[in-house]
């Protein structure tokens, strides 16, 4: 029973973290952007324009509703529904912390530890492609179809070197547990160390995955309009955009726990601190290292244009695909070596 | 008993409604959108026989890259109800015959394999992936092996197929 208890408080405390900050996402981009342009940003809601966020969904909500009256309604609903629920999909199997120890019982912070997390991972943003495509289709406009086409295609060619940046990590660490994953990248440890390659695709991957800039051809107002959203208003369109920062938080949460230690920290060992403070302070420098990651995203925003889309295509097939590849071979080869196959 | 097959129960179900409405529904894209859902009901069979890993690549492969790729098609090729190509009665016939047909000899084979043992699948471990894996890289390497190699071989046919359709353009054009 009690474990039951334990893990609806952390779906639900995980959840509300999530909208949380992917709410507090839109007003950092904003600010930042505001920063490296050398404005000022939002500053009229609340103390620094703190309340903007929620100034922002009451307005998304206030909208009015419209559908076209040649969409197909059902899944013109369905589009947004299958985007938001795919973003926050993800949060399940991230290890947001070590274990907290309640009345002698040790539980991990992580909802569960599926021994395929990264496989369901992968699952779960390939579900997220249909989110764009049936709400594009259903739309009924041809600018909404081609930017649905435009998108869906270039999530399915980073998708594949994507998972080939992973192969080389699980290759190195033997599993596909992304609890056991973090575990062993106790104190400095990091993968990032051994895998700068991996990590470099997988960071362009993520920003492809996520439809940021460079990769935003979905978004690009100066072909199509609004692209895949263009026929969507209130809440829905709404819903998409903030798929998309929820996607963000996610994808630094992942690349945090993949390649940056997760919730490790040098001298964990050396505090001498209560096994649950140290937990919280685990948790709390993951959350710094996931939030440096999203100003990195927002960083590049600001400060690269964006791709032409056959250059989008060229990077992806013709680059990111061999160098995976590459480092597939040369990880293969190191782990052979390390295991005296060559002596 | 019913507790322990309600799960099983309430798959069935919706694999077989989603299966019937591929057939039943009027708009091509809505056919394929039931076909995914029909797909990820499959997936929860194989959760519930433990087959993890079977679960995660089906929902990948089949639901999350080769479905896209149909709903690409169908959303470009733009079925209207004018154009929908009309079969003749001889051949709906015929189609109707070699279904059922088919589906007497499927019926037949379950049929005569008696009673189906229950293996215990919600205890063994074979779905995983540890074990899934050192299975396949050693009893069923050969298999495994000449697998891929056929995967390599439609690759290299898909590229044939797509290059050659590039040279026939290209001469079109040197001719006009």
């Amino acid at each position: 029973m009690e474990f039951i208890i334990v893990k609806f408080v952390l779906v639900v405390v995980v959840f509300l973290v999530s909208l949380g900050i992917a709410a507090y996402s839109t007003y950092a981009e904003r600010k930042i952007a505001a920063f490296l342009q050398d404005r000022v940003g939002p500053d009229r809601a609340g103390p620094f324009g703190l309340l903007q966020p929620l100034a922002d969904g009451v307005k998304m909500f206030m909208k009015e509703e419209i559908i076209p009256t040649h969409a197909d309604k059902g899944l013109f609903i369905l589009g947004p529904s299958i985007m938001m629920m795919t973003a926050c999909l993800t949060g399940v199997v991230i290890p947001w912390g070590s274990t907290l120890i309640i009345n002698c019982t040790e539980y991990p912070v992580q909802i569960t530890d599926l021994n395929i997390g990264i496989l369901y991972i992968f699952g779960v943003v390939s579900i997220g492609v249909y989110g764009i495509m049936i709400g594009g289709w259903a739309s009924n406009n041809k600018y909404s179809l081609m930017g649905a086409i435009r998108a869906s295609s270039q999530m399915i060619s980073y998708e594949l070197a994507m998972g080939m940046s992973i192969i080389a990590l699980v290759m190195m660490t033997g599993t596909l547990s992304i609890g056991e994953i973090v575990k062993q990248q106790q104190g400095m440890h990091w993968n990032v160390f051994v895998q700068p390659l991996g990590f470099v695709l997988f960071l362009i991957c993520a920003f492809a995955e996520c439809n940021r800039t460079p990769f935003d051809l979905p978004e690009c107002e100066t072909e199509l309009v609004g692209v895949y959203h263009t026929e969507y208003s209130s809440m829905k369109l709404g819903f998409y955009l903030f798929a998309e920062y929820i996607n963000m938080f996610i994808s630094s949460a992942i690349i945090s726990s993949l390649y940056f230690g997760g919730y490790n920290f040098p001298f964990i060992d050396q505090l001498g601190l209560p096994h649950n403070v140290l937990t919280l302070l685990g948790t709390l420098i993951f959350f710094g290292k996931v939030f440096f990651f999203i100003f990195f995203f927002m960083w590049i925003r600001w400060t690269l244009p964006r791709f032409r889309y056959d250059q989008l295509m060229h990077v992806g097939w013709r680059i990111m695909i061999p160098l995976a590849l590459f480092n597939i071979l040369l990880t293969a080869a190191i782990v052979l070596w390390q295991n005296g196959q060559f002596n | 008993m019913l507790n322990q097959n309600l799960p099983f129960m309430i798959l069935a179900t919706l694999s077989v409604f989603s299966a019937l409405m591929v057939v039943l529904s009027r708009k091509p894209v809505h056919s394929v959108l039931y076909l995914i859902f029909c797909f990820f009901t499959i997936g929860g069979h194989y959760l519930l026989l433990n087959a993890q890993f079977l679960f995660a690549v089906h929902i990948i492969v089949y639901a999350g890259a080769i479905m896209v790729l149909f709903l690409f098609t169908l959303m470009f090729i733009n079925l209207n109800k004018e154009l929908e190509p009309h079969k003749t009665n001889l051949v709906k016939g015929a189609a109707t015959i070699v279904a059922g047909t088919l589906l007497l000899i499927m019926v037949s084979t379950v049929t005569d394999t008696g009673n189906i043992l229950p293996q215990q699948a919600s205890t063994n471990e074979v779905g995983t992936v540890a074990v899934l894996g050192k299975k396949l890289y050693s009893d069923y390497v050969l298999p495994f092996e000449i697998t891929s190699i056929l995967l390599l071989a439609a690759m290299v046919g898909a590229v044939m197929i797509g290059k050659r359709i590039q040279i026939k353009i290209k001469h079109n054009e040197f001719n006009t």
